[in-house]
């Protein structure tokens, strides 16, 4: 499933739209960035409450179909502006980290 | 700034500057004394997250600090200080999602940039004073009301 | 949902508090930062999943009252945190199973999100779930 299609369905507002037609190939739940580089795999989509600079980076390097960040946080134009200049897609979910991923599991395994 | 009101107990805390240990068991033992004083169960809560935040900032960024505990007949004060680095913008460290905090607090699940205004949305008085160099002082006042039972802090609806 | 089939779902064991099984879990919440767990709203039978294993992780369970932590991706307490959780009366959890795979299997059951109250920045009556 695309990430349009994907944020379509949970109703994610995209802040960098890079790549909108990128595969969503599973999920990952994480705050940390090293079990993140160490643990998620490329084309999943990493649903996150951290907002440091750094996630654009762990996202990019591990190939990640996009960032969503969870319970309306936002991350900083800085962050936003270096997702823009990487291409790495960013998104914003109003619910929270539990519900988002029982979405995203329940659409991608029905 | 003092309000008025009957002391019921004073208990002070230090906390040790590193010791990730120990940190957080000051808004444990906090919480212990005062339901054993019988303060009201959402007060306790309130002060229970205060206090691990404030006990946070101090055991992640400082070389140590205390925590006095004020419990009067109408509110609860918390009162945070501690020698460390200070806060260089305070209005800025009040907002949800700024931080300052390196990437290792971060990986051990700190330093979200939501310690003070979690302290904020739990306490209905915050003040802050800090010099850069020296240190900071919070105080936190928790107001204890009849319909505690049930409302949280003073984001709540009721 | 009770605390039995939340581990039995998610092929969790129990590290301590297996004699509270029975006890009922109402909503989830799932963070590795603590201070996430901190801004949520006051609920019964709140059931946190993390991949956190910080001495801080029992602690916030005990200020928040929590019913529960179940720790993902594999990642075990220490013996002193299992000892402090075992005398504070907070049975510990622990699934080999992604924290994304816990929650995708537990919402799926029919466990509920947590909910959360406002804080003072944001609008009144619209707090962010």
């Amino acid at each position: 499933m695309t990430l349009a299609q994907v944020a379509e369905e949970l109703r994610l507002e995209f802040l960098v739209r890079a790549d909108p037609e990128a595969e969503v190939r599973g999920g990952y739940v994480s705050d940390l960035l090293s079990d993140v580089l160490a643990h998620a795999e490329p084309g999943e989509l990493w649903l996150t409450h951290q907002r440091h600079l750094n996630v654009v980076a762990v996202a990019k390097l591990r190939k990640l179909s996009g960032v969503v960040f969870v319970r309306d946080l936002r991350p900083g134009p800085e962050v936003i502006q270096k997702a823009n200049e990487e291409g790495v897609n960013l998104l914003v979910s109003a619910e929270n980290a539990f519900h988002t991923a029982g979405k995203l599991h329940r659409l991608l395994f029905p | 700034m003092s309000l008025p009101g009957i002391l019921r107990h004073r208990e002070v805390f230090s906390v040790a500057g590193q010791d990730l240990e120990k940190a957080g068991t000051v808004s444990t033992e906090v919480q212990r004394v005062l339901r054993k004083l019988g303060v009201e169960p959402e007060v306790v809560r309130r002060a229970g997250i205060v206090c691990f935040e404030g006990e946070m900032n101090i055991a992640l960024y400082t070389p140590g600090g205390r925590v006095i505990l004020l419990v009067y007949d109408d509110r609860v004060e918390l009162i945070f200080s501690d020698y460390g680095p200070g806060i260089p913008d305070i209005e800025l460290a009040r907002q949800p999602g700024y931080s300052t905090a390196p990437i290792w607090a971060r990986e051990m699940g700190f330093g979200a940039g939501m310690g003070l205004p979690n302290m904020e949305a739990n306490s209905d008085q915050l003040e802050i004073r800090s010099r850069p160099g020296e240190g900071t002082v919070i105080r936190a006042v928790i107001r204890r009301r009849k319909d505690d039972a049930s409302t949280g802090g003073r984001g709540a609806s009721t | 949902m009770k605390l039995r089939e939340v581990a039995e779902l998610v092929e969790a064991r129990f590290l301590t508090g297996g004699d509270l099984a029975d006890r009922t879990v109402s909503a989830a919440f799932a963070a590795d930062l603590l201070s996430d767990v901190l801004a949520m709203v006051r609920e019964e039978g709140v059931l946190l999943i993390t991949g956190m294993v910080t001495p801080q992780v029992v602690r916030v369970a005990e200020v928040m009252n929590l019913v529960a932590v179940l720790f993902v991706r594999g990642k075990l307490p220490t013996k002193p945190m299992v000892d402090y959780a075992a005398q504070a009366g907070i049975p510990l959890l622990a699934t080999s199973r992604t924290m994304y795979e816990t929650c995708g299997i537990l919402y799926t059951h029919g466990l509920p999100p947590a909910k959360r109250k406002s804080l003072p920045h944001e609008p009144p009556g619209h707090p962010a779930p």
